[in-house]
Parts: C-alpha cells; structure tokens; sequence
C-alpha cells in the first residue's frame, strides 16, 4: 500500500532543478507530483513517478543524491472538513507526520494526501480502520495517467 | 644478513636490499652519489653554478654529507622561471621522457628523465611495492591517471618491474572501475585517497560491498591524507592502506613508502637524500624536530634536483623501524607550509577539517574551504559534499547534520565556519586530486 517518493538533494542555485527536470523529461518518465522543501542554501525536491528504479538510477548516474523513501497516501474529499478528519485521526493516535504535501487529479471530486510518516505501516492500519481509503501505487497510477 | 630474512621472508625481492643497508654503508653510498651529482649540476645547469658561485662554493668543497648544508636551496619557483627545459643537466638526445605539472597556476614546471632516471624511478616504485607487501604475482588496479602526471606511469613501471600484472585503467569512470576490479580480481590498488573515496561512495550507491573484493592493499599518494581516512578505508574495502609519498620535482611516486608497520615512510636514502629545515631560516634542524622537508636527488641525471624545498612539513622518526629497514622514516606530512592558512590570526590546515569531518557519523571528508573578506573580517566557509548517507528525505535530518559537522570543525580549528552542503562531484579535482581551497581575500 505504500507509494514510492523519489528524493533529490538540490543546491538552492538557479538551474539545479531544471537540470534534474530536464534529465526525466528526456527518458519520458512522467512525474505524478513534485514537492519541494528548502532552506537559504539547500532544497530537497521530492517526486512520485511511475518508474521509480529507472529515475533513481537515471539520476544516481547523473551524479545527483538520491533516497527513496515510503509514503502513504489517502484520499481527501475535496471539501472543507476533508483533510481535518484525517488529522484528528491521526492526532488521536502516537503517530507522527514528518511531513506531507496535496495534489488533485483530474475527474474526481477527491484530492490525494502524501504523507511521511515513522511508521507507515502502522498509518496504514490505522486510517484503514477509520475509513479513510488508502491508495496503493496501481491505485494512484492507474487515475493518474 | 639476517634482518633481510626477516621482513617476509616467503617474498623477499632482492631489489628491496638497499633498504636494509648498515649506515657506514648507505652513507659512503650517498657521499659518492653526492659528489658526482653535485659536480653534474655545477657543470651543466646555469642557475645551480651561479648560485654556488654567488655564495662561492665548488663542488670539491662537498667532502662529507653534512656539506650539504653550504650548498643554496631550489624552488619550485625556479622551475617556472626556467621553464621548460633551463634545468636539464642532460642533452635532449638522453632525454627520454618529460613529464609536468598540472600547472594550476599559469604555466606547468616540466621534469625529464634519462633511462637510467626510468630504471632508477622503476626501482624505487618496485621497492614501495614490496614495502607495503605487494609481490609478484599480485594484480594491481593502477587508478592513478596516465599522461603527463607521474602518478600513473610511476605506478606502473615500478608494478612491471616487482612482476605483478598491471591493470592500466587511470582514473575515473568509477562503475567501470568496480566491474575491473571486481571481474579482473585486482589485490592491490594505487590511487589519490581522494578518489579512493569516491570509489567507496559509488560502490555503496550501487550497492556493491567493497569487503567481498579481493582487494587486499591501497596504495595511496600524491596528497596528504589523515589517520582517521586509514581507518575509514581500510574498514570499507577490508584492506591495508598505505601512505607512499613522491613528488615530480624530485622524480614522482616512489621518494618514500610506509612499510607494514604503518609507521612513518621510509624514504629512499640511497637515491633521495633528505633533511629537516627550519623553514623560516633554511637552517638544517636537530633530528627529530619538525621542519620542511628538503631532498636532493643523488642519481638523477637529466635534471639534478639539489637541495629542493618540497613546502612538505614533518619530521624524522629517530627510532629503528621494526621492519627492519634502515632507511630513516618521516612522519605521515599532514601538511604544507604553503598550505597554512591564517583566518582571523588563527593557523588552519585543509587537513584538519578533513580531521573534523570524519569525526561526524556519516560525514564525507570531500571539502573545499571557501576564504573571503566581509567588512574587514575574514570569513570561513566550507562546502562539504553531501553523499547517499548523508542523505535525508527531511529537512530537520540534513540541518542536524550540518549543524553536528559545524560544531566538529568549531571544537577542532577553534574558530567558527560556515558550512555549505553541495551537491556530489561539484569540488572540482584534477588528476584525482581535490582542489581543497579557494582564497578570496585578495581579490
């Protein structure tokens, strides 16, 4: 159940990101989401595409630093309430979100939630078990494309 | 003879017996070897004779090797101003060789080699081999780069010569690298530390265990490096690393070589004779004491270097080594007397970030000191190279890196820097290796 998050260390200069941008665009792999974290001197740009293995070797190759880590990712309803209910469940419990960005997809009234947890393992059960529907990475591929 | 039994007997090579030479002995050798090197400079290359005329010495008044100390220094200054063929001793005819510098600064300073120079070179080489136990028979990974750097040449002459089978691969092209030596079964490796890092970096990426290569020997030289790199190098390839020290001036790798003991480098006496000076006064130090070291080539025909000043800074270990080798050792250099920087008063060695760093859990000693002037104020910045285990999906994980290295360097040098993560390979190296710093006060 749990996605695949490409993660790139980026220097914050003009052109970095471009460059890891243009690198995927060449070998044709799509990316689903792209977020990026940054600080004054460094960024981590963070990326779920379909092809995981081929962009984490394509870009190992290219010399950049690259860490794939698990993410969960659920499905909000696209209305006021949608992400707080999925928060409170989590709050209730011991788990803990590193971090977590949004993206909608076309066609559904829903938007997918990514998030990084401790434990995904454990996030998973638990949303499950309150109802919150937890999309696998068929799932995620399979509307996004 | 029994000490040369002693030093493992089952691959004693004989070219290795000047090593263990009596004292009387070696130094009747190198009076003699002085004498005539002395006369050949005076007689062949202007600058050698007008400096001893100006402080109006002759070869003859060279009667015992502590004489050495009348005859006036040679810098690598004198190189560039000669440039490229105004030290030759030899005609262009019994040159067969020249190799050169990488000339980072302007023009490069060029050396020549006769074919006894070669044989010399090659002997030296094959007895730092035999030093660090690399015998016939071994496969050797020369990763050191070919051309016009004496690295890779050196290497390979001197493993031809003790009958190993050379791998010529040169630098770069890591994954190619792996797969030789994986696919080749390469025991003994030559290569700058910095790039023997790389190799351990990229083997990890691709998650390749460097303890299950056959690797048995690193052979590294051609910059300083520290005791805590040992140690990390030989934990990550399950091997031996030994420090080999050389310089083109003088003739390339091959001046000096650890023995098993890891103890200091024993330098090659009969052909390389070294002393300890005060840098400041050119005064030729008391034994033991830390100084520069200076060499003067004893058979080196085509280009005589007397009295060279390396910049290297060490001292000379005074015991007897338990090898048994007589040939005197120097201290591991650490360091360059112009590589000493001042920041804000303070004295700084590139060599002891690299220190720092390794004291960090995961931290990669691939840095670059960055000197520039704000508001009359001297400041410090390092750019550290961030690796795969460095590497954090999250924000807080990286900032605690940086700032765990931050205070490492702060603890160490006593002032503090700022550091800088960079993305991998973006310090710029040449011939393997690092360029460690970038001053820009002056400017």
């Amino acid at each position: 159940m749990k996605i695949k998050q490409i993660s790139v260390f980026l220097e914050n200069k003009p052109g970095h990101l471009s460059s890891i941008c243009k690198l995927l665009a060449d070998a044709q792999i799509n990316i689903v989401t792209i977020s990026l974290a940054d600080t004054e001197d460094f960024g981590i740009v963070r990326l779920i595409v379909k092809e995981w293995e081929k962009a984490q070797q394509l870009l190992t190759d290219n010399g950049a630093t690259v860490k794939v880590t698990e993410l969960v990712a659920a499905e909000v309803e696209d209305k006021p309430g949608g992400l707080n209910k999925i928060l409170e469940i989590i709050d209730s419990s011991h788990l803990n979100i590193e971090y977590m960005y949004a993206f909608t997809y076309r066609a559904k009234e829903s938007a997918i939630m990514v998030f990084r947890f401790n434990n995904p393992e454990e996030a998973i059960a638990l949303l499950s078990s309150k109802d919150v529907k937890v999309i696998s990475e068929a799932d995620l591929f399979a509307i996004t494309e | 003879m029994t000490t040369l039994a002693g030093d493992q007997p089952e691959y004693f090579n004989p070219v290795s017996a000047p090593d263990f030479l009596m004292k009387d002995q070696l130094q009747r050798l190198q009076l003699q070897r002085l004498k005539r090197i002395v006369k050949r400079a005076y007689d062949n290359v202007e600058l050698t004779r007008n400096r001893m005329d100006d402080v109006g010495i002759n070869p003859e008044d060279i009667k015992t090797l502590a004489d050495i100390s009348k005859l006036p220094f040679v810098y690598k200054s004198d190189l560039r101003d000669t440039y490229p063929y105004g030290l030759f001793a030899s005609p262009m005819s019994e040159v067969v060789r020249l190799h050169a510098s990488s000339g980072t600064t302007g023009k490069p300073t060029v050396v020549a080699y006769t074919q006894d120079d070669i044989d010399v070179w090659s002997s030296v080489m094959q007895r730092a081999f035999a030093s660090c136990g690399v015998h016939a028979g071994d496969i050797v990974q020369n990763s050191y780069g070919y051309g016009l750097f004496t690295g890779g040449l050196g290497a390979h002459y001197g493993a031809e010569a003790l009958g190993a089978t050379v791998i010529p691969v040169s630098g770069g092209n890591t994954d190619r690298q792996l797969m030789i030596m994986k696919d080749f079964g390469a025991n003994a490796l030559c290569a700058t530390p910095s790039y023997f890092l790389h190799i351990i970096d990229r083997a990890e990426q691709l998650g390749i265990d460097l303890k299950d290569m056959p690797l048995r020997v690193g052979i590294f030289g051609a910059e300083p490096w520290s005791e805590p790199m040992r140690t990390h190098c030989e934990a990550a390839a399950n091997m031996k690393a030994y420090d080999i020290y050389g310089l083109s001036e003088i003739i390339g790798p091959g001046v000096g070589s650890e023995c098993r003991c890891q103890k200091g480098l024993h330098i090659f006496e009969d052909h390389f004779y070294p002393e300890i000076i005060d840098p400041e006064t050119g005064e030729v130090l008391p034994e033991g004491q830390e100084g520069e070291l200076v060499l003067t080539t004893l058979s080196k025909d085509a280009m005589p270097m007397i009295r060279y000043r390396t910049r290297d800074i060490t001292s000379f270990i005074t015991e007897p080594c338990e090898c048994g080798r007589t040939l005197r050792r120097i201290n591991r250099i650490g360091r360059r007397s112009d590589d000493m920087l001042v920041i804000r008063g303070v004295n700084l060695f590139p060599s002891q970030i690299e220190s720092a760093l390794l004291k960090v859990e995961n931290a990669q000693p691939h840095y670059q000191i960055i000197l520039t002037k704000e508001k009359g104020l001297d400041q410090l910045e390092i750019e550290v190279e961030l690796t795969a285990e460095m590497f954090s999906d999250q924000v807080s994980k990286i900032e605690q890196l940086q700032k765990k290295i931050t205070h490492a360097i702060e603890t160490t040098i006593g002032i503090s820097a700022k550091i800088r993560l960079v993305e991998p390979n973006t310090i710029a190296r040449s011939e393997g290796k690092a360029k460690r710093v970038i001053d820009k006060r002056e400017q």
